[in-house]
Formats: C-alpha cells, sequence, structure tokens
C-alpha cells in the first residue's frame, strides 16, 4: 500500500489539470502546494533542527520582492529573479542567524518576530520598491514560460507548483537521511549533548536555515507571479509567518509528509470558508479557523502525523 | 506610554514567569479591555478612570477562563501546542470582535481627563499623563502584592519550583489560573487607561502586543521589576527614534534596540536562564 500509494497520489496530480477545468479548484490545489512546499522548508528548520521561527515571512518576502524588482526595473525573466531571490535570502538568512541563534525557545521566537517586523517596516519606507502601495508585476503578452506569466489557464502555474513543492520534499528527504540531518535533529533533542559530541552547532544551525530560507524565497516568487502584485502587508506579514508553521503544525512538525498533509487540510478549509462564509466585514470564517487552532493545539498537538502513526501502529 | 506598555507587558511577564507559556493572545485581551472600558461608557455613561475596576475584573476573569478552559489542557503539551493554543484564541478574539462589533474605530469622547498640561514648555496630553501615572500606581501594587502578600508568595513558590510548591501545599492549578487573572488584570488597567486616547478597533491589540514581547523579552522573561524598566525603555526609545529618525520607523528601532541587546545578552538585560 505504502509503495503504491505514493506514485498513484503523484499520477492523480499530474492528471488533474486535464480532468477538472474549473479555475477555482485548481486555484485551490495550487495553494496547496505553495504552502505544503513553504511548511516543508519551515519544517527544515523548525520540525528537525528546533529552531521554531515566526519570522519566515522574511524570506517568501524577499523572493517575491526581488524578481518582481527585476522584472519591473530591470527587465531580467523572473526565473532570473528567482534564483537571484533565493541567493539574497540564503546571505540575510546568515545575517539574521548571527543575533537570533544565540537565543533559545520562546526568546527565539520573538527575535525571529522582531526580524520580521523590522524587515517590513523597512520595506514599506523603501520608495523604490514601492513602499507601502507595493509593485505590480508588468503584464506581458504573450503567455509563455519565460515570462512566467500565463493568463489564459491556470494549469501551466499548476505544475510549476506542484514541482516546486517536489522540490522541497526531494531536498527535505535527503536531508533527513543525510549526516546534517541527524545533526539537526540532534541539536533540536539536546544542544548540549550534541555540541559535546562534537557537532558545530553554529555552522548546522546556519546550514539549516539557509536551505529553509531559499526554498521559502523560491515560493515567493511563485506567489508574486501568480499574483502579478506584491505589497509589504501581503508578502511580508507575521500572519504569513504564523500561517507557514501553522501548517507545519497541524500536519506534524519534525515529519516529511506532515507539512503536505497539513496543507491539504487547512488550505482547502480556509479557501471554502472564506468563499462560503467570508465576505461581509463580518470575519466569521476567521472565527472558526480561531476555533479550530486552539481544537487541534489541545486535542492532538501532535498534529495529524501522529494521528496518521497511531493507525499504522495499532 | 513606557509605563502602559510596561504594564501590558507585566502581564504578559508575570504569565510566563509562572508557567513558561506566552500568551500570544495578549494583545486581544488588551482589546477587549478596550472595548469594555468603550461599552461601559457608551451604555453607562462610565468614564474610564472610573471604570478601571470593571475592566480590571473583567478580564481578571477571562483570564481565569482562559487557564481553566484552555491553558490547562496544553501545559504538559511541546512549545508549539502552546504557541498555537493561544495564537488560535487571539485570532479567535479578534475575529469575534469584528463579529459583533465590527470594524470600525471607536473613541470616547469627552472623557473626564482632557485637554494638555503644560510642564516647562513642553505639552503633555492630561490622559496620558494620569495614565502613566496610574500605570506606575498599579504596577507598584502588582509588585507589593507579590513580594508582600501570603498569596504572592505562594505565587513566586510557585515560579520558582512548582514541584516543591505542590509538597508545601501550595496548590499550582489555583496558582497557575491567579497568575492568569492578575496577569489579565494588569492588561484590563492597561486596556482602561488606553481606551482614553486611543482608537478602538478590533485589530488594536496586534501593535501593542509585539512591542510587550519585546519588553518582557529585554527585560528578561519572567523579572516583572526589569519589566518596568524595559517597558520605559521601549517607551523612551520609541518617541526619540520618531522624534528624531521618522516617525514611521519606530518600531523598527524598537526592534533593532531589541535585537542589539540580545546579541550582548541573550538572557534580556536582567534575565536569568
Amino acid at each position: 500500500m505504502r509503495r503504491l500509494g505514493l506514485p498513484l497520489l503523484l499520477g492523480a496530480a499530474l492528471v488533474f489539470p486535464a480532468a477538472v477545468t474549473l479555475p477555482f479548484p485548481r486555484h485551490v490545489l495550487i495553494m496547496i502546494f505553495l504552502y505544503g512546499a513553504l511548511a516543508v522548508a519551515w519544517n527544515i528548520l523548525a520540525g528537525y533542527c528546533g529552531q521554531i521561527s515566526l519570522g519566515h515571512a522574511v524570506f517568501f518576502g524577499i523572493g517575491a520582492y526581488t524578481s518582481t524588482l527585476l522584472v519591473a526595473r530591470a527587465g531580467l525573466t523572473p526565473w532570473a529573479g528567482m534564483a537571484a531571490g533565493a541567493a539574497l535570502a540564503v546571505g540575510v538568512s546568515q545575517l539574521i542567524g548571527f543575533p537570533v541563534f544565540r537565543l533559545r525557545g520562546h526568546y527565539f521566537a520573538i527575535a525571529t518576530i522582531a526580524v520580521g517586523e523590522i524587515v517590513q517596516t523597512l520595506v514599506i519606507n523603501w520608495d523604490w520598491a514601492g513602499g507601502a502601495r507595493g509593485v505590480f508585476v508588468p503584464i506581458k503578452r504573450p503567455d509563455s514560460l519565460l515570462n512566467f506569466q500565463f493568463h489564459q489557464s491556470k494549469a501551466v502555474y499548476y505544475y510549476i507548483a506542484l514541482g516546486l513543492l517536489l522540490l522541497s520534499l526531494a531536498v527535505a528527504r535527503r536531508l533527513e537521511r543525510s549526516r546534517h540531518g541527524y545533526y539537526f535533529r540532534a541539536i533540536r533533542d539536546d544542544q548540549e549533548a550534541a555540541a559535546s559530541l562534537g557537532i558545530h552547532v553554529a555552522r548546522e544551525k546556519r546550514r539549516a536555515i539557509a536551505v529553509s530560507a531559499a526554498l521559502t524565497a523560491l515560493g515567493g516568487t511563485f506567489y508574486a507571479q501568480y499574483l502579478l502584485f506584491i505589497d509589504p502587508e501581503s508578502v511580508f506579514p507575521l500572519s504569513l509567518s504564523i500561517l507557514i508553521c501553522l501548517v507545519a503544525v497541524l500536519g506534524g512538525v519534525g515529519t516529511l509528509w506532515g507539512p503536505v498533509l497539513g496543507a491539504a487540510v487547512l488550505v482547502p478549509l480556509s479557501e471554502y470558508t472564506r468563499v462560503w462564509l467570508g465576505g461581509g466585514g463580518k470575519a466569521l470564517d476567521l472565527l472558526i479557523y480561531g476555533g479550530l487552532i486552539m481544537l487541534i493545539a489541545t486535542v492532538q498537538p501532535a498534529g495529524l502525523m501522529g494521528l496518521v502513526r497511531r493507525r499504522a501502529r495499532p | 506610554m513606557g509605563c502602559l506598555y510596561a504594564l501590558i507587558a507585566a502581564g504578559l511577564s508575570l504569565i510566563f514567569g509562572l508557567m513558561e507559556i506566552v500568551n500570544f493572545a495578549h494583545g486581544e485581551f488588551l482589546m477587549l479591555a478596550m472595548y469594555v472600558a468603550f461599552f461601559a461608557w457608551s451604555l453607562a455613561h462610565l468614564d474610564p478612570v472610573l471604570a478601571l475596576p470593571l475592566t480590571a475584573l473583567a478580564l481578571a476573569a477571562l483570564g481565569w477562563a482562559t487557564y481553566w478552559g484552555l491553558i490547562r489542557r496544553v501545559l504538559g503539551g511541546p512549545m508549539l501546542a502552546q504557541i498555537f493554543a493561544t495564537f488560535g484564541l487571539a485570532v479567535f478574539l479578534r475575529s469575534g470582535a469584528q463579529f459583533l462589533w465590527g470594524v470600525d474605530f471607536r473613541t470616547i469622547k469627552d472623557p473626564l481627563l482632557a485637554g494638555r498640561l503644560s510642564v516647562g514648555g513642553v505639552f503633555l496630553g492630561l490622559p496620558q499623563l494620569t495614565a502613566s501615572a496610574l500605570a506606575l500606581l498599579a504596577f507598584l501594587g502588582l509588585w507589593l502584592f507579590l513580594r508582600h502578600s501570603e498569596t504572592g508568595l505562594a505565587l513566586q513558590a510557585t515560579a520558582q519550583d512548582r514541584q516543591a510548591a505542590a509538597l508545601m501545599g501550595i496548590d499550582t492549578q489555583r496558582m497557575f489560573a491567579l497568575g492568569w487573572a492578575i496577569g489579565s488584570a494588569c492588561v484590563g488597567v492597561a486596556g482602561g487607561l488606553l481606551a482614553m486616547f486611543f482608537y478602538i478597533f478590533p485589530d488594536v491589540g496586534g501593535a501593542f502586543a509585539l512591542l510587550a514581547y519585546v519588553t518582557v523579552a529585554l527585560g528578561g522573561f519572567g523579572n516583572v521589576p526589569a519589566t518596568l524598566l524595559a517597558g520605559v525603555l521601549v517607551g523612551l526609545t520609541e518617541v526619540f527614534a520618531g522624534l528624531l529618525i521618522a516617525p514611521a520607523m519606530k518600531y523598527a528601532v524598537v526592534f533593532l534596540l531589541y535585537l542589539a541587546v540580545v546579541l550582548w545578552r541573550p538572557q534580556g538585560l536582567f534575565g536569568r536562564f
């Protein structure tokens, strides 16, 4: 079953756009792939290495802004911007890591929130980058892979998002089984013990955040090209950082498939409640969402993967 | 402002010191306190200053209920479960407020205290001044309670070692609930004071809560007097950064200050690990 399940799932994902042509279900799946990829990336730093970051929107925003500014101001293809964004995110992550990795537990989480707020404030006040008004990605026709814009159908976006998710999963899986994956988990479980066994704790943490930041930035570029408009409120907010880790937590922290499972449950839930119950300024969808989060935290803190595992071993 | 930050942060710090849980719904508690003050004014024509006991009591009840209903269930769980329990509560309360009362900005008109005072050529708003004074007073009361009353000492004992405290016959569950009630009452007072001169709307808590986290971490978690100093420091930094650099950048400067301090002292200015 396990061996058959994965190829079946992947096959279903590949033929889905051919079977369903309605835009909304496609949009929901694209969002599942995007948030799944982001949560997998977050999970590399937080789940395996134990460093709970509440500032991952920084890397997402860097990815979105780098590519968009390069397209809008320099006329480069977004693919080059995607690579540049990932590189920049890695650089910034190393800078951020310098102060924050000295902290632990709640101090670390709050320091990452502070970093996120600083970066958002800086971008809001940066006129060349559009300031608080944001930037539009210049519309280019016709649709082409080079321009990373597809106005006729969401199918190509769908496959790119799927590719992004598979890339993140492949990286996470490789890391999970590599030497560094074991180092990460050792640091998470007991930093002193890991250090005394000769693991270079600071270097391994920097490695974890670099990988995590690069993957998150790729997601940011995708988001910018998908919506074709970004502003600081949409790509740098604390709520995005929290949503990313919420997806991972719901699915199961520190597991390979947990974040994907979390995205598969949470994204449709929030998209459909938004469509059915949202609007009218009543925020009923958020009310349910908040209640649900509390329920998960109290009833099933190990995430949905905890349920899956319990069934697998009766 | 610094005194108010300190009072908001003190509640957070108290709760954290007691059981190592950061209440991410703290800003929403503040928002609710402001709404309580608003409705006390609009329905019963009670001035925010006079309604302070009411807001404090209402929030204490909320904190108490939060502990018994939610926090007790995640106390033994992983840190992430605790973060998300309170974060879920935050989303729930904020959207609940939006659902019930809408997103309109509300203000309390003609409070008892209005106008401004000139002190040596510097104009100070009378409501702000009273708020700082009352916040300081509340802070003093909290400190005296913690240091000198039997219950306060029991609270501190629980914070230091909950098992030893339990062995000494202290009902730690009750102490935790009491910590939540007192911590929330601090926010209640702060919210009542803030309602005198600040807009009231469902998202108002966010910015204040962020500053409160930084204030607490700056002073050192669980150290209530240090929180006061850190709060004043944050307030001053905000004002001077707004004056000297740019008003839009003031929060960024505050957060930068925090990161700089943390680089030098990871446990905060007066914290212990």
